[in-house]
């Protein structure tokens, strides 16, 4: 069939044209490429989360919490996702004693399994337990972007609003955990709780949620124990 | 930009698939996109035209099959299209699963084999 606008020619000449079957997943090499790190990750006996959220949810306020809570017992790795080379995040973490890489993704709006994997050539994971990894500030791109992680994780936060799950559905489906933070706001701003959990458990029933404040450490050393079960189990595996 | 990545993943795709059949060009190319995928056709089209210049998929035309978003309701079994967010229309049940939507796939390339270029 020679039929379409950019294709037409007469048909006098012997060539060969083929209809070929494909079927692949657009997100397929990407999806190979993560479970290649988390092979890597497993084989190293670190437990890795995937912390995705808005921009100013407080990604890295509730990171510096979780180094405060578990550092003293576990270590701990950081892979901060930037859009730009700004090292504001990373210096943070660092300054907490914590190593830490940023991978810069050059405007890109998600990190994805290629840049994770040179995110984790540039850490040294000797005896890493916990690898926490800050995706770029964004509630639409990085969902359904495998990294390798072994959990997925939004943070939500009270003054972003209680309509989030209804206007950005994506991010909140194939997550493992839910922070909901600053929820020590939750008495001066119009926040419905009732509309946004009944959003949440639409797309994603029964989702594991933390009501957290990382300005007052509230339900911090709840998130903290859930992410030191899965540390254990880690181990033990 | 997220629609950047996407339209490199799909021109890699096409390349493997064409390497394989010894393709000498590709003129089309089929895509099934479920509707809760977050891409806009005319923006990975756009990009297209751009990274495809001096390729094998060069002049290819790209060709969508939307999927509507489809959930059936754990609660009535009724079946419905989720336009938005929304319990199920019927009970009002909020518990229900998504059966069409998340499509995301290279369905299939057509292709030309004789080393001759045919593309006005």
């Amino acid at each position: 069939m020679c039929n379409s606008a950019s294709h037409t020619h007469d048909h006098d000449h012997d060539h060969d044209h083929s209809h070929v079957t494909v079927v692949e997943n657009i997100m397929n090499q990407n999806d190979l490429l993560a479970r290649h790190n988390q092979k890597l990750l497993d084989a190293s006996g670190i437990f890795a989360i995937n912390i995705m959220a808005s921009p100013g949810a407080g990604k890295t306020s509730v990171i510096l919490k979780i180094i405060e809570e578990l550092s003293d017992r576990y270590k701990i790795a950081v892979i901060e996702g930037d859009t730009a080379p700004v090292t504001i995040d990373a210096d943070k973490i660092v300054a907490a004693g914590v190593p830490a890489t940023q991978i810069n993704t050059g405007g890109n709006c998600h990190l994805d399994a290629h840049m994770m994997m040179h995110g984790l050539d540039a850490l040294d994971l000797k005896g890493v337990d916990l690898l926490i990894v800050e995706n770029v500030g964004n509630l639409v791109c990085p969902a359904g972007v495998a990294l390798g992680t072994h959990a997925n994780i939004v943070i939500a936060s009270i003054p972003e609003g209680d309509d989030k799950p209804y206007k950005y559905p994506n991010i909140y489906r194939g997550i493992d955990v839910i922070l909901m933070n600053k929820i020590d706001l939750l008495p001066y701003v119009d926040f419905d709780m009732d509309y946004f959990v009944t959003g949440l458990e639409m797309l994603n029933p029964g989702l594991t949620s933390f009501p957290v404040s990382a300005k007052t450490s509230e339900g911090i050393d709840a998130f903290a124990g859930w992410l030191e079960a899965r540390i254990l189990e880690k181990r033990a595996a | 930009m997220h629609e950047l990545a996407v339209t490199q993943n799909i021109l890699n795709i096409c390349q493997r698939h064409a390497a394989q059949e010894n393709a000498s060009q590709v003129t089309d190319v089929y895509l099934v996109i479920g509707d809760l995928s977050s891409i806009i056709d005319d923006s990975v089209q756009f990009y297209w035209d751009f990274i495809t210049k001096d390729t094998i998929c060069e002049h290819s035309l790209l060709h969508f099959e939307r999927i509507a978003a489809k959930a059936k309701c754990l609660s009535c079994e009724n079946e419905f299209t989720l336009k938005q967010l929304m319990p199920c229309p019927q009970c009002h049940s909020a518990r229900f699963k998504i059966i069409t939507g998340e499509e995301f796939y290279v369905d299939s390339i057509k292709i030309n084999k004789n080393g001759e270029n045919h593309v006005q």
